[in-house]
């Protein structure tokens, strides 16, 4: 079949703000698929909010809409563009969403635009549990049974129709409380009783237990002319239960004989021509260990976080190949973009391991619920490929950046057995160590596989590496024992530390005693066929496959795992750094682990190398390909943080050098060189002692901002006045101070948070623009709404700004990108200076697309020795847009991980942004909104609920929403203070108000009769703060936007006052 | 313990022994690409005096069960993998791969690097290969290479010696083994037939004495010139317009039965993710197959074969059927085992041919 001619213009839906279990994956499918419509000669309209992406450059598509996903945005670009057909299954369940309402509203049949790739009906079929069910009952495939109940008599009914064990899970409780395993009538009945009562809507699924299932996926393509291939088979080692995206993923299968294999390939390949799918499709099974029992789990009809990894896992760019195939190419007429000489109808073979590792943000969430279950927590995964599961295994371990470099994890080493076990049975994140900890006690894999049901096959893996583990010690220490150790993945560091030597002599060791990595190629087709992929890995092999260039090249050291607060822009930096270096006839060489982004598309560099960002694992490829340098400032924290290694072992940092890196992020060199340059800095210290903490507090002056150095929950940080607040703080807020955990003391600039990107080149800073915050200082900049052009500030604000930048990027001797936060005193207008950061930030994507600027571009040719003068830039504030705000609002995934505290403070929490572009301010603040799913409804309810502290800011509030027409629930204190002052408020009572009879704040919340929460923390006493913390909870899980800045609140408000009409009577005079 | 693989172009790997002892005489050396499937491909006797390097990393992880097999023993000459899985782990697991090896007397080679070895493979095609445990052997063992060539009666070895009956009150087919892989029987089996299995090498008139209503000429391993013999008592069978299925081998001895010919490739097919192109439907159906040697397809304008199938990667020839007789015949293996089942459909079409006399 031929590519369609009748269809020029394509629109392609993305995926929004990041959120968990929707990331970076989709930029990279999305990318791939938009650069494939594109070379296939169609003009690609995009639509997507997120500004932090590649796909929304515009680069990638012909005409990019940075427009909130909502239906009404959808239809104005369909108006206005009149595509001839729409891409809906490459922005994740966001996109297929759209794309299905889209086609409800009817706007697709007016103006004719067709539905490419996998049908409407298709779609639908996939989606909805009950039509899947029916289809999947037509063809004879299994699901597992489940019923929804409401009695115990209907629980049981269903038990006796699944047959046990059956798992109860009750609706919409916290943390999934209530729920579990019956293996008869007896255990049905009790935990059925506790379920019903427990769920707010006295409803429970009875599910059949597939506990102890192996889960295996398939990615699976299908063209239009019925041609079907399996590209990947994955494993989890995790069995069901744990959701795949929580998983510990390895590919190939390696328990599965191939008759279990084909078996699951054959009803994969029969669901999808089933569904008729046109394009890439995942089909999750459930396999019992014991039998060829199994049942079908879930499918997604598109491009997903599966397909990136098998993209990147076998080679086969599964969202490219879907892009062509929705045009109308079948897969037999599709060239192997890997191996150009064969056809993308075919299976890939690999010859290596592949694990994928998620990420998990509990390092910044401490209080959260770290049990893994059904949903999604993780923010990003790592992946890495070795020739032996262990070697990929350790790989994918110290890609995390966990502080953990081994199987050995300080933090379990010291447990009890039972409290080991007790990892294993709470399916904890960190299981894998306990697991490993509790082996090297001696405790029998066989007992482990009984807690876990993890396959042995995989536990007799972590007993391997143990083992290897425990050999570790000087004695032991010769070039053939090195040489195993080494090639089971035991890292220098790891090593260096158990030998208790510098690991520099460890490296020496073994380059002495020729133990050194080579590199293999991901080919698809474990060496069939001769490909010319720049993909590599590192493995402790013979042959070594990776060329190094003979031409000038320059290794770009890229992100690793998203996270939070390390997110996708860092991605979209360092694929802009790698597009520069080869315009400007470089080799352009990229390390990084990320399965899910652009950079790891092969086809983005020159050259690959898929490994672990430590400076062992860099060194190796610096070693072999001898680049002119290194860039560590495009690749986050991450890559930064490696700049003194390398510099340690003679490799040239290009662009800010170390010294530079040092003078910013060391905070006495940092206080002492601004000290030197006179830019002001809040004055601050850390306390070890509560008299310590007094002093300080004293001889900086009040107010101050006092927080813990770990952050516990949301209740850290406070603003103190005086030393009554402060006493009261130190006493309820801090449990514990020492010498391990300082709390540290600054002064509080009441004022505007201001945040800038600049380019220096070591003479000249060019400033694309200045950026103002909506909240103020306290709250992280990644959570705060940013809006540029900034609002508020005078000229003079704004030169002294721009004054600052120059001297810093001077004086610091910069060259390449960096990023000050600044704070403008309220009444002084006086500018402080809070930070400097030496490298790509958060917002450069942001800042690029609105000042229409191509700062990784310009910074890169800087970093290369092309003057900012000689680009044609000079020192100084680029002239504002003055036609257009931007506004990029936090998006939080808050409601995937239980437990964690909600209130916006100095710990970063918010996983993604949306962009809000428009010609006025307040419009631009809506389309911020709206991208992160906040509803602007004319009229609606408020719940208040704030503390005493804040109850005057709250009552210009409350009365604005009052004027608007918004009905205001209030709880008792804040209720009386608002009556007091005049207004009409419905009272609410608290969870932990017993005694009155007013409706119950959750209630109100859970039933969605208030659209907004406002709320603010009490740091006084327990009681409240347990029932802020439940009101916010409630309030995201429940998808009700909750807001702990009272500066969010009023932003909202200039937005809605904007949407709706005011009443007043006439005046008499 | 140490053992060393020598190859026909001089290069020696040195990797540890497991399985059984080495052999004296040289073994043709080739790689599998399959990521399932080890038990199949070694009891496979197609492999018969063959060395098989698996590309995947890990092999024996579900060790060796009872059922999986191809052959009621293992004919081929060694197991080449990086990673040997010691400590199998599956339901159905009986032993470990290197136990099932050490009690067939099969050698094994491990802890080499594959994937250097099979690129090689790649570039110089198949080779003459040989295994050695000690290095002074090792001079010896390339003399043996240098000295020996490929023996010329791959089939006789592994065809069964006598002739047996499968009944059932079904179909009568007669299965012409030349090493035949037990899933292409169970595939007629399952179908209901009655099978008679004879060695591929009995004569025209006793497979007629049998009055089959259909004939299989299975696959095998080596040459397909080398069974002249039965090239041409295949191609008096052609004639007698009783429905003939070739697989693999039987393939190969249908073409050269109808004076078509036959070449040896560089390195062969050999996994489960080759991609056929059905030219009647014009649908890719993703095969198992494991050859060394393939038809010609210039030598087939002149037959009474025309194509039906096509590699869609390299274009060489993967089925023919006849224009004049109810006779077809494919380069790749419908009854999969191991790999995917996409070719099970022709099964169907034998069993339409043998009940309706059906041309293909």
């Amino acid at each position: 079949m031929a590519k369609r001619t009748d269809i020029k213009k394509i629109m392609v839906i993305g995926s929004g703000p990041i959120v968990i279990g929707q990331a970076a994956e989709f930029d990279y499918s999305g990318t791939q698929a938009c650069l494939a419509l594109k070379n296939e000669g169609y003009q690609v309209v995009l639509i997507n909010s997120n500004p932090a992406t590649i796909m929304t450059d515009t680069l990638i598509a012909d005409k990019v809409y940075l427009e909130p996903l909502t239906l009404e945005a959808a239809k104005r670009v369909i108006y206005k563009e009149r595509p001839d057909a729409i891409l809906g299954t490459l922005g994740g369940q966001t996109g297929l969403n759209l794309t299905v309402e889209l086609a409800k509203s009817g706007i697709l049949k007016q103006f004719n635009v067709e539905i490419l790739g996998t049908s409407l009906e298709a779609i639908n079929k996939a989606s909805d549990r009950e039509l899947f069910k029916e289809l999947m009952n037509k063809i004879d495939e299994p699901m597992a049974e489940s019923f929804e109940i409401e009695t115990i008599q209907e629980a049981i009914s269903a038990a006796n129709k699944i047959g046990y064990p059956v798992v109860v899970r009750p609706f919409y409780t916290l943390g999934g409380t209530g729920g579990g395993f019956a293996k008869n009538d007896q255990e049905l009945t009790e935990i059925a009783k506790s379920g019903i009562s427990v769920s707010p809507i006295h409803k429970c699924l009875v599910e059949k237990s597939l506990s102890g299932y192996k889960e295996i996926e398939y990615e699976v393509m299908r063209d239009n002319k019925d041609n079907a291939i399996v590209v990947c088979g994955m494993e989890n080692v995790d069995p069901v239960g744990i959701h795949t995206g929580d998983s510990i993923v390895v590919a190939p299968l390696q328990t599965l004989t191939d008759r279990e294999n084909q078996m699951l390939r054959d009803v994969s390949l029969k669901i999808i021509r089933a569904l008729k799918i046109c394009g890439g499709c995942n089909v999750q099974f459930a396999l019992d260990p014991k039998s060829f029992k199994y049942y079908i789990i879930e499918v997604n009809p598109r491009v997903s976080r599966s397909s990136a990894l098998a993209s990147k896992a076998t080679g086969y760019p599964i969202a490219e190949i879907s892009a062509k195939l929705a045009v109308g190419l079948t897969l037999d007429e599709i060239i192997n973009p890997i191996t150009k000489v064969s056809y993308s109808c075919f299976e890939p073979s690999i010859d290596y391991v592949v694990i994928k590792y998620p990420r998990f943000p509990f390092d910044k969430f401490p209080l959260a619920d770290r049990r893994l279950t059904t949903q999604m927590k993780a923010t990003g995964e790592v992946m890495a490929i070795g020739t032996n599961f262990e070697e990929a295994f350790l790989k994918a371990v110290r890609s995390l950046e966990n502080k953990v470099d081994s199987l050995e994890l300080d933090e379990v080493k010291n447990l009890t057995i039972p409290e080991l076990e007790k990892y294993l049975t709470d399916k904890d994140y960190q299981q894998m160590f306990a697991i490993a900890e509790l082996i090297k006690r001696g405790i029998d894999i066989k007992h482990i596989h009984e807690l876990t049901m993890i396959d042995i096959f995989f536990l007799q893996k972590i007993e391997h590496i143990v083992k290897l583990q425990n050999q570790v010690n000087k004695d032991n220490l010769n070039p053939t024992n090195l040489k195993i150790w080494k090639k089971y993945g035991l890292s220098d560091s790891y090593l260096a530390r158990k030998l208790n030597i510098d690991q520099l002599k460890i490296e020496k060791y073994r380059k002495d005693n020729k133990i050194v990595p080579v590199y293999k190629m991901v080919d698809t087709c474990s060496g069939e066929f001769e490909s010319k992929t720049p993909y590599y890995y590192s493995t402790y092999q013979v042959e070594n496959e990776s060329k190094p260039f003979n031409e000038k090249s320059i290794i770009v050291l890229g992100s690793g795992p998203i996270r939070i607060g390390q997110g996708v822009e860092f991605d979209y930096a360092t694929v802009h750094c790698i597009l520069t270096l080869k315009e400007a006839k470089y080799k352009a060489i990229v390390i990084n682990n990320n399965p899910e982004t652009v950079s790891t598309d092969f086809a983005i560099s020159d050259k690959l190398y898929f490994e672990p960002l430590t400076i062992e694992d860099v060194m190796h490829v610096v070693e072999l390909e001898k680049p002119l340098g290194v860039i560590v400032q495009f690749g986050g924290q991450t890559a930064i943080n490696l700049a003194d290694e390398l510099v340690k072992r003679g490799v040239k940092i290009l662009g800010s050098d170390l010294d530079a890196i040092d003078d910013a992020s060391n905070r006495d060199r940092f206080e002492k060189l601004m000290e030197k340059i006179e830019i002001p800095t809040p004055k601050g210290a850390s306390a070890f002692t509560y008299d310590q903490a007094r002093q300080i507090a004293n001889k900086i002056g009040f107010p101050c901002v006092i927080r813990p150095s770990y952050v516990l929950g949301g209740r850290a940080m406070q603003i103190v006045s005086n030393n009554e607040e402060l006493e009261l703080y130190m006493q309820t807020a801090i449990k514990e101070i020492s010498h391990n955990s300082p709390v540290l003391i600054d002064k509080y600039i009441l004022g505007k948070e201001v945040e800038i990107d600049a380019i220096s080149d070591g003479k000249d800073v060019y400033i694309p623009g200045i950026m103002s915050q909506v909240e103020k200082a306290g709250v992280h900049s990644g959570d705060s709404t940013s809006i540029y052009p900034p609002s508020g500030l005078s000229q003079k604000v704004k030169d002294t700004i721009v004054n600052y930048t120059i001297k810093i990027g001077r004086e610091f001797r910069l060259i390449g990108l960096f990023n000050i936060q600044f704070d403008v005193e309220k009444d002084t207008d006086k500018v402080y200076v809070i930070e400097v950061n030496p490298r790509s930030s958060r917002t450069i994507p942001y800042l690029s697309k609105a000042t229409n600027t191509r700062m990784c571009k310009i910074a890169t040719l800087a970093i290369l020795g092309n003057s900012l003068a000689k680009q044609g830039y000079k020192s100084g504030l680029k002239e504002e847009i003055k036609d257009k705000y931007f506004v990029k609002h936090p998006s939080f995934s808050f409601s995937k991980i239980r437990s964690v505290d909600t209130t916006l403070g100095p710990e970063m929490k918010s996983t993604g942004e949306s962009l809000g572009v428009d010609t006025s301010l307040n419009k631009a603040m809506a389309k911020a909104f709206l991208g992160t799913g906040v509803s602007l409804p004319l009229s609606s309810n408020v719940l208040i609920t704030v503390a005493d502290k804040d109850k005057s800011e709250v009552l210009e509030i409350a009365k604005r929403f009052f004027n608007i027409g918004y009905g205001i629930y209030a709880t008792k204190g804040t209720a009386k203070f608002l009556k007091e002052n005049g207004l009409i408020v419905s009272d609410a009572r608290k969870v932990s108000d017993t005694s009155s009879n007013n409706v119950d704040v959750l209630e109100l919340i859970r039933t969605k009769k208030v659209t907004y929460v406002v709320n603010t923390q009490f740091f006084e006493d327990d009681t409240s703060s347990k029932d802020g913390f439940l009101i916010r909870r409630v309030a995201w899980e429940n998808g009700i936007f909750c807001m702990t800045c009272l500066d969010t609140v009023n932003a909202l408000l200039d937005v809605l006052e904007e949407k709706s009409y005011s009443i007043s009577p006439l005046k008499e005079d | 313990m140490t053992r060393y693989l020598l190859l026909e172009d001089g290069s020696i790997f040195e990797g540890e022994s497991f399985g059984g002892k080495v052999k004296k005489e040289i073994s043709e050396i080739v790689f599998n690409t399959g990521l399932t499937g080890y038990q199949e491909v070694i009891s496979d006797p197609s492999y018969f005096n063959q060395m098989v390097v698996f590309t995947n990393p890990m092999i024996g992880n579900y060790g060796i069960n009872r059922d999986d097999f191809e052959a009621i023993k293992p004919y081929m000459d060694g197991v080449i993998c990086n990673n040997l899985e010691d400590y199998p782990s599956n339901f159905r697991s009986q032993l470990s791969l290197d136990e099932f090896l050490k009690r067939n007397d099969i050698p094994g080679l491990k802890n080499i690097d594959t994937r250097m070895l099979v690129l090689k493979i790649r570039e110089h095609g198949s080779m003459k290969a040989i295994f050695v445990d000690n290095k002074e052997d090792i001079q010896h063992g390339f003399e043996i290479i240098k000295n020996s060539s490929y023996r010329h009666d791959h089939t006789l070895q592994v065809m069964t010696k006598r002739t047996y009956e499968i009944p059932s009150l079904g179909k009568r087919v007669v299965v012409m083994d030349f090493g035949c892989k037990l899933n292409i029987v169970q595939s007629l089996v399952k179908r209901g037939c009655s099978l008679i299995v004879v060695p591929g090498n009995t004569s025209y008139e006793e497979i007629l004495s049998y009055s089959p209503d259909g004939i299989l000429i299975s696959n095998g391993p080596g040459d397909p010139k080398d069974n002249k013999e039965a090239i041409d008592n295949i191609a008096k069978l052609i004639e007698t317009d009783i429905p003939i299925f070739g697989i693999c081998l039987g393939h190969q001895l249908i073409c050269l039965a109808s004076k078509a010919d036959t070449y040896k490739m560089k390195f062969g097919h050999r996994g489960a993710n080759q991609p056929v192109v059905d030219l009647e439907t014009g649908r890719t159906l993703i095969t198992s197959q494991n050859h060394s040697y393939a038809v010609n397809e210039s030598s087939l304008k002149d037959t009474d074969l025309e194509v039906s199938f096509i590699n869609l990667n390299d274009k060489t020839i993967e089925g023919v059927k006849s224009k004049k007789y109810p006779v077809f015949s494919v380069q790749f293996h419908p009854e999969a085992a191991a790999g995917p089942h996409d070719a099970n459909i022709l099964w169907e079409k034998f069993m339409k041919m043998i009940d309706n006399k059906e041309r293909y």
